[in-house]
């Protein structure tokens, strides 16, 4: 099936609806006596001049011809008809509150305080938290670990079917496809394992945007047949931060209406215009280009990995790092470079490349760093990204460390997340923490994957990560104490 | 009819003059490329909307970029040019025997088209045997080398658009080492007076200077150019433009220039007060002058800008 151009949609992808109701709206220009109350712009001007006429002229509150995020029966209805088309879901819901609020719907809507959820420990902190919200019961599958990167990978299918054997009263499975650093699971093996054994196939697929548009990326949470997927339209489909969609299989046709009563018990009542327009006017965009631009980002991203690969002591790695199992496909537009081999750290390098190449990328962890390829890249930064590691290894590289801290520390679980949060604690510095429970989590923020959760004891290894993630820079984050020095745990 | 070109120097400062009549006008892959035919100027090549050079004052331009550097390091060999599609400064290089082998890498091949086809007194070095042409990215070219070429020119455009890659601290420290021991980089430095081609300027020196040991500025009066004031900068490890300047030798060659001679090549070093000190504090002439009339004079009447909240 060819995705994006040539693809059959059922609807006319090159409407936009709500984009349309917009710009009707702005013709008619309608006196306002409702909120917001800068009242198109005119009650700020400072704001108007910074963020533009046009910009403020749209963010206005729910009426009938722009529909109600809340309850959508006109054109966020006919938006979100046209997304699911696009994406090949069943049905589609707009969020404004990021895909922290998408991957909590899809947790609390599928269980209840008690139910158990299938999920790798790596996920990211909105998931960590969805079960402190929902009190859901975790078992965690411990991510098989690239020794020689020092990245998690994704879930083995042998080990999703043991904690399914172990745990058939498992309400659903959580599945983090891509991981940040590109790695895919056997999603489609996932999914029928799951499905044979009545639960739900959950996907946060936060990174995993362009999977929908390209017929080189790894197979999308839609096309594996999973039953829920989050998928952060703006972090590579051009959308504004903050805007998502959460996508529905047909097995959840029956479940919708209970999954939007679910978001609306979280999600704003004055759903930003500004956000939900962008998530209409990028999807008609995907859904009519998304095949070259994304064939275009996978060329950039290609060529980025063969230049750096030629400086030396870089690895930019891809697809042969496959190994069948927990590694079994790789996101092109991604592009991760292992940056021990010359003696740096990926956060050192991260943080080299804004300080004196004014370069900005997504994250840099002990051993590896991340750089995001989207639908906004250009040539000339690609060959300023290549550059500038040529520089750097040229200037700071030295012999690499010998020590190998593995990003992933195994959980040792005492209780729930939901148990720990609620528990009485007390406040120590992190030295004194060891064989104690924590009541909250730390982490490194990007990728913002707890180190420790909450309902976790504290470890000497998490420690000795978190001290030597402290020494290298990392910017930490997760504990009440904004200084990341005392780590709330539970009374004894 | 009167036909005038724009070209605005900053948001409230245009320069002007009268066209005869537009040769050319077309966009390339990276810009748009203009060739216009005027009364003061002659030809004038201009780029996404800024004059790149005109045929009456472009030897200003060209001689200075080229003679400075030839004059300190008479033993040049193996040049680079980047940017300088219009052929101008491998014009002024191929007058210099000496000079075994020219590399220009100008990324829009219509830049090299167009100067070949509207400029011919300027483009007229582009069949020199001497001479490699090569369009792609300057920076991306430039990180192949180590210890390469014994001069390498940059005669960009500007630190917006295809120029861009060109004002980085990579492309600048991958020329260093793709420069031999006793090399040196030539700039163009982008302009002392109007506040933004002013801040590019300090911006430029600092990057500079934090690479090379030597890492001088030195200036020309050039009438079409924001102010009729630009800045060069002449950079390199070991070779000082004034402490290695050889007149003697450069004299010896018997070149015939319009603009460069050897006392200028001397007096070109010499910056104006306000020059220095944007150069060493970062300091905008356009702030000073701000603030004094602003201070004495103005109940400022519109935009304000808003003040610097400092935190205690």
């Amino acid at each position: 099936m060819s995705k994006g151009q040539g693809r059959p949609y059922a609807l006319d992808q090159s409407q936009a609806p709500l984009y349309d109701a917009l710009q009707e709206f702005r013709k008619r220009r309608m006196v306002s006596f409702d909120v917001p109350g800068h009242k198109q712009g005119r009650g700020n001007e400072e704001l108007t001049a910074f963020l533009g006429k046009q910009c403020l002229s749209v963010d206005v509150n729910a009426m009938k011809m722009l529909d109600s995020l809340i309850h959508p029966t006109g054109v966020i209805d006919e938006a979100q008809k046209l997304a699911a088309d696009a994406f090949g879901a069943d049905s589609s819901f707009f969020m404004v509150n990021g895909t922290t609020s998408a991957v909590q719907a899809m947790i609390l809507s599928s269980c209840a305080p008690g139910d158990k959820i299938i999920m790798p420990r790596n996920v990211h902190r909105s998931a960590i938290n969805a079960l402190i919200l929902s009190r859901a019961v975790p078992v965690y599958v411990n991510p098989s670990v690239n020794q020689k990167l020092g990245i998690p990978l994704g879930m083995a299918v042998e080990d999703v079917a043991a904690a399914i054997g172990e745990h058939p009263d498992a309400k659903a499975i959580l599945v983090n496809n891509p991981t940040y650093y590109g790695v895919c699971a056997d999603l489609l093996t996932m999914v029928d394992l799951a499905h044979n054994a009545g639960m739900r196939v959950l996907v946060d697929e936060a990174h995993g945007t362009h999977f929908y548009f390209s017929d080189q990326l790894p197979l999308s949470a839609m096309e594996a047949g999973a039953d829920m997927a989050a998928v952060s339209l703006h972090k590579t489909g051009g959308s504004l931060t903050q805007s998502s969609l959460l996508l529905l299989g047909p097995r959840m046709r029956s479940e919708r209406g209970y999954v939007g009563q679910i978001i609306n018990l979280t999600q704003t009542t004055s759903g930003s215009y500004l956000l939900l327009s962008s998530l209409d006017i990028s999807r008609r965009n995907l859904a009519l280009r998304g095949s070259s631009i994304y064939q275009r980002v996978i060329e950039f991203a290609d060529y980025a990995r063969r230049e750096i690969n030629m400086i030396g002591g870089y690895d930019a790695f891809s697809s042969e790092k496959c190994d069948g199992r927990a590694f079994f496909a790789f996101d092109y537009c991604k592009l991760p470079v292992h940056t021990r081999a010359m003696g740096l750290s990926g956060i050192e390098v991260y943080d080299l490349l804004r300080d004196d190449y004014d370069i900005q990328i997504e994250f840099g962890d002990l051993h590896n760093l991340l750089a995001i390829l989207s639908v906004g890249d250009r040539p000339v930064g690609i060959e300023r990204l290549i550059a500038a590691l040529a520089d750097i290894r040229l200037v700071h590289g030295c012999e690499p460390a010998t020590d190998l801290i593995v990003e992933y520390i195994k959980p040792q679980v005492a209780m729930t997340p939901a148990q720990a949060f609620y528990a009485p604690s007390e406040r120590l510095p992190f030295a004194s923490c060891v064989g104690r429970i924590a009541s909250e989590s730390v982490m490194c923020y990007p990728p913002g994957i707890p180190i420790v959760a909450p309902g976790e004891i504290v470890t000497p290894e998490a420690l000795e990560y978190i001290r030597y993630a402290k020494e290298k820079g990392s910017q930490m984050t997760g504990t009440e104490d904004p200084a990341v020095e005392y780590l709330y745990v539970i009374l004894e | 009819m009167e036909l005038w070109f724009n070209e605005y120097h900053s948001a409230d400062m245009k320069f002007s003059f009268r066209v005869r009549r537009q040769l050319y006008s077309r966009h390339s892959n990276f810009q748009q490329i203009q060739v216009l035919d005027s009364y003061e100027f002659g030809r004038v090549l201009v780029m996404d909307g800024f004059i790149m050079m005109t045929e009456k004052d472009e030897f200003i331009y060209h001689e200075m970029i080229t003679h400075v550097p030839m004059a300190v390091h008479p033993g040049i060999g193996r040049v680079l040019v980047i940017g300088g599609g219009d052929g101008g400064v491998l014009r002024e290089l191929c007058r210099y025997p000496g000079i075994q082998e020219m590399v220009l890498v100008e990324i829009d091949p219509m830049a090299v088209e167009v100067a070949r086809e509207y400029l011919p007194t300027v483009s007229g070095s582009f069949d020199d045997p001497r001479v490699t042409i090569l369009h792609e990215d300057g920076l991306r070219y430039v990180r192949r080398f180590q210890d390469s070429f014994d001069l390498i020119i940059v005669d960009s455009t500007d630190p917006f658009g295809p120029g861009e890659s060109l004002f980085t601290r990579e492309f600048y420290s991958n020329c260093r080492r793709a420069l031999k021991a006793d090399g040196i980089l030539v700039n163009q430095h982008e302009g002392p007076y109007y506040r933004e081609d002013a801040q590019e300027a300090a911006a430029i020196h600092k990057k500079t200077s934090a690479l090379f040991p030597i890492a001088r500025v030195y200036q020309a009066h050039i009438p079409t150019y924001p102010a009729g004031h630009w800045l060069f900068g002449f950079m390199s490890n070991s070779r000082d433009p004034l402490e290695d300047f050889d007149p003697a030798a450069w004299e010896a060659l018997g070149l015939d220039t319009r603009y460069y001679n050897t006392e200028l090549h001397r007096g070109a070093f010499c910056l104006p007060t306000y020059v220095k000190r944007l150069l060493q504090e970062g300091e905008i002439l356009d702030n000073v002058f701000k603030r004094a009339i602003e201070g004495r004079i103005w109940p400022p009447d519109q935009e304000k800008e808003p003040e610097d909240h400092e935190e205690a």
